[in-house]
């Protein structure tokens, strides 16, 4: 009954799309204004029947309800609650019905809350957002019912891969999605304002959030996925250059050039085309990642053409999606202006240029994703990982980097690099000392660049700062900072990482001791624990770092039976200077028990930078839509006034 | 009849020449797979030589990051060729024949993948160059 309840709420939200994009468009002619009305409210109800839809999805699986293919596919009945939920978005047809509604809420939210744009471009942008949705959902419900039955229904369920029961991971993926589909938002404001050609300041105030907001969740879930990906795969690498990782990185490269963009296009009605141009470019990113996740094509060229449906349809609506939207902004790129110019040296120019360097990385990570599976489809072989990655990345992010810690001193529209000489002294000679203490200790070049970007950024990232009454900064400001004192602290954990770890691969017995770097670690005892769906070997360590008090390590090796699966779970000791690392491997043959162990001085600024980043753009987005409210609600009261006036 | 005999005895003779092939899974890794070399740098030499080096099961991974057995065979090939004095270029050559280009990473400039340097660099200057002239002041 629940199933049925979801799928017609599913069909129902699916005819209204249909509806807000018809009447979207017809509303935009003079003859069909008045089907305009309905726009809004269709919007609204949209985004309710989806959250029911979903509603219905996590009851199935908060009851287990194994007459539902995908329940039974994905759930068993001894798995912790936690994770009987997650199971619900873990999986291909779930995760997609969370894609769809995360969509129709964030129509309903603009729906009722945007009132700042001309009413047409609302219009537009409504139908937009109902055009993109309408293709999720012919994908949902004609290629991937969720609520498939099974009959008869399964006398247990097929469990879930035991790598993924892990709080961080539920809750990885509802947190790129949100960030995905914001984008999608920003996508169908552009859209809308490509149509009616209302570029301009406001227009750029009302995105703003949107795209703070998703870059935000973005920030966070990529975060969170190389958190998870650093101690649950036991090797202590924090990222890979995984396609999979990758598709998470390019909507969010895409996302951190628009969020500046639209800010100068705020700011200084500049970069209009551009602006645009980037919001087409950042959901197309976001549908590209969908594709190469949900495609199946990362495996394998071939697996993708043995199963093509699901692949082929995320391609067809990309190729609509995409190909509809730069058409629209081919016609229109030459009727809407850039705006007002501006000198090279000039806070505009910074921005400008730390975009078109921001383009570059996301041209390399797009490039080494999709070159494997093009030269594949040619029959060729071509491995691009970390090699290809890495040294081209930083041939662009130094010279970003360099700018971001000046271009914010910069004034507006013209501006000599000579005023600002004296404020960047400080950070340079940083930069310097450091750049010699670590070409004198053998450090090589990307580390040795990274670590000291990383000193000079830490105090150019305060800067702008300087001479202003702390307590009238306002909160987009502090933002900023928080954030590129965040990029500074993450670049710092990423070069000493690769710096500095200590790596020990060693056979211990019960008894021996051996020595990681700073640390002395004794394995005390190997025994056997259980676990609600698992059991596991658990070596106890205990470690002392420089002959201190002695801390204990259980790192274990779990056997998972529904369905059968290995794992190591590391166990992880955290000081304030780094992280030891402990995984705990096989027997070997003459009783020695394979230990790996890591010191990674540092690394935890890893993630504690990447949180800085999140929470700058909280600030920014905060200290946004507390002004806009302001505005709002001082644009009411003079509208109140000249009404009893008008009286 | 005959046939079914001569069956049943082909079954029976291949039945202990399979029985060590299921248990191949089973052997021990090799023992360099997960100890290191005695001397760092070499150690050091090949960590950096298999960190170039893709496991050929997980596929997004390198041979550093993987539990998978073949990578634990290509770590221990690695460290042993290393500890023998062959130079990494030399060992990287050998895998590559017996495995394919498939298993290495390393961004070897050829005419397979001279565009995945060369687009990054247009695609800046284009961008540039673009950009430059619709947005600047012509005085800059």
């Amino acid at each position: 009954m629940i199933a049925e309840l979801g799928l017609a709420a599913l069909w129902l939200a699916a005819a209204l799309a249909a509806l807000q994009l018809v009447a979207g468009a017809l509303g935009l002619t003079a003859r069909g204004a008045v089907l305009g009305t309905i726009v809004r409210p269709v919007a609204v109800v949209q985004g309710v029947l989806t959250l029911l839809s979903f509603a219905a999805l996590m009851a199935l699986f908060w009851q287990t309800d194994l007459s539902v293919k995908l329940v039974a596919a994905n759930s068993h009945s001894a798995k912790p609650m936690l994770y009987k939920l997650a199971g619900a978005w873990g999986n291909h047809e779930g995760s997609m019905l969370l894609w769809v509604t995360i969509m129709g809420l964030a129509g309903s939210t603009v729906a009722l809350v945007e009132r700042r744009l001309p009413e047409r471009t609302m219009l537009a942008t409504l139908a937009g957002q109902a055009f993109v949705s309408l293709g999720f959902y012919a994908f949902l419900l004609l290629s991937s019912n969720p609520f498939e039955r099974l009959n008869p229904a399964a006398p247990e369920g097929q469990g879930l891969n035991p790598l993924l029961q892990d709080p961080g991971l539920a809750f990885h993926p509802p947190t790129l999605y949100i960030g995905y589909v914001g984008l999608s938002v920003a996508f169908s404001f552009a859209i809308g304002a490509l149509i009616t050609r209302e570029v301009g300041p406001a227009f750029a105030r009302t995105m703003r959030p949107w795209v703070l907001g998703s870059w935000v969740f973005l920030t966070l879930g990529i975060v969170a996925g190389s958190y998870w990906a650093y101690y649950e795969l036991g090797w202590g690498g924090w990222w890979f250059w995984d396609p999979v990782e990758n598709a998470s990185l390019m909507p969010w490269l895409a996302a951190t050039a628009l969020l500046h963009s639209v800010s100068v296009l705020a700011a200084r009605n500049a970069l209009r085309t551009w602006t645009m141009m980037l919001a087409v470019v950042a959901f197309s990113m976001s549908m590209v990642g969908t594709f190469l996740v949900r495609s199946g094509i990362l495996t394998s060229v071939h697996a993708f053409a043995v199963d093509p449906e699901r692949g082929s349809f995320i391609l067809a609506l990309l190729l609509i999606n995409i190909g509809g939207a730069l058409a629209l902004f081919g016609l229109r790129a030459g009727t809407v202006t850039e705006g007002e110019r501006f000198a090279m040296t000039s806070r505009e120019g910074a921005l400008v240029f730390n975009n078109v360097m921001l383009s570059a990385i996301l041209g390399i990570v797009l490039l080494g994703t999709l070159y494997p599976l093009l030269a594949e489809a040619f029959g060729a072989q071509v491995s691009v990982g970390p090699p290809y990655f890495n040294p081209m990345g930083a041939v662009f992010v130094v010279p970003m980097l360099v700018v971001m810690g000046i271009g914010p001193l910069l004034r507006w529209r013209r501006d000599s690099l000579a005023r600002v000489r004296l404020s960047v002294i400080v950070p340079l000679v940083l930069m310097l000392i450091a750049g010699i203490v670590l070409a004198m200790q053998g450090v090589a070049v990307l580390p040795l660049l990274g670590i000291a970007l990383a000193a000079g950024l830490v105090v150019a990232a305060f800067l702008p700062l300087r001479g202003r009454k702390l307590r009238q900064v306002k909160l987009p400001l502090w933002g900023m900072v928080v954030a590129h004192f965040g990029v500074a602290v993450s670049l710092f954990g990423m070069a000493c990482d690769s710096a500095y770890t200590t790596e020990k691969l060693v056979a211990l017995r019960e008894g021996d001791t051996v020595a990681v770097g700073p640390w002395q670690i004794d394995l005390v005892v190997i025994e056997p624990v259980a676990g609600p769906n698992w059991t596991a070997l658990q070596a106890t360590l205990s470690a002392r770092y420089d002959g201190g008090s002695a801390v204990k390590l259980q790192p274990q090796s779990r056997s998972f039976w529904t369905p059968p699966q290995q794992t190591s779970e590391s166990a992880l000791e955290t000081r304030w200077n780094g992280q030891l690392y402990a995984v705990l491997g096989e027997r070997g043959e003459d009783g020695r028990w394979q230990l790996r162990l890591w010191w990674k001085p540092f690394v935890t600024m890893i993630w504690y930078g990447g949180i800085l980043i999140a929470l700058g753009g909280l600030l920014a987005l905060i200290g946004r839509v507390l002004s806009d409210l302001r505005r709002g609600i001082a644009r009411d009261k003079i509208a109140y006034r000249k009404l009893r006036q008008g009286r | 009849m005959i046939r079914f005999l001569l069956i049943a005895l082909a079954v029976v003779l291949a039945l202990p020449s399979a029985l060590p092939l299921a248990a191949q899974d089973k052997l021990p890794p090799a023992p360099y797979a997960y100890r290191q070399l005695a001397d760092p740098a070499q150690e050091a030499k090949a960590h950096a030589l298999m960190q170039t080096l893709r496991c050929l099961q997980c596929q997004g991974q390198s041979i550093t990051d993987s539990d998978a057995p073949i990578a634990g065979d290509m770590r221990h090939q690695v460290r042993v060729r290393i500890e023998a004095g062959v130079e990494p270029e030399a060992i990287r050559a050998q895998l590559i024949e017996s495995y394919g280009d498939y298993v290495s990473y390393a961004p070897v400039v050829n005419a397979l993948t001279w565009p995945l340097f060369a687009i990054p660099v247009l695609l800046v200057l284009v961008i540039g160059v673009v950009l430059r002239r619709r947005l600047t002041t012509r005085s800059a």
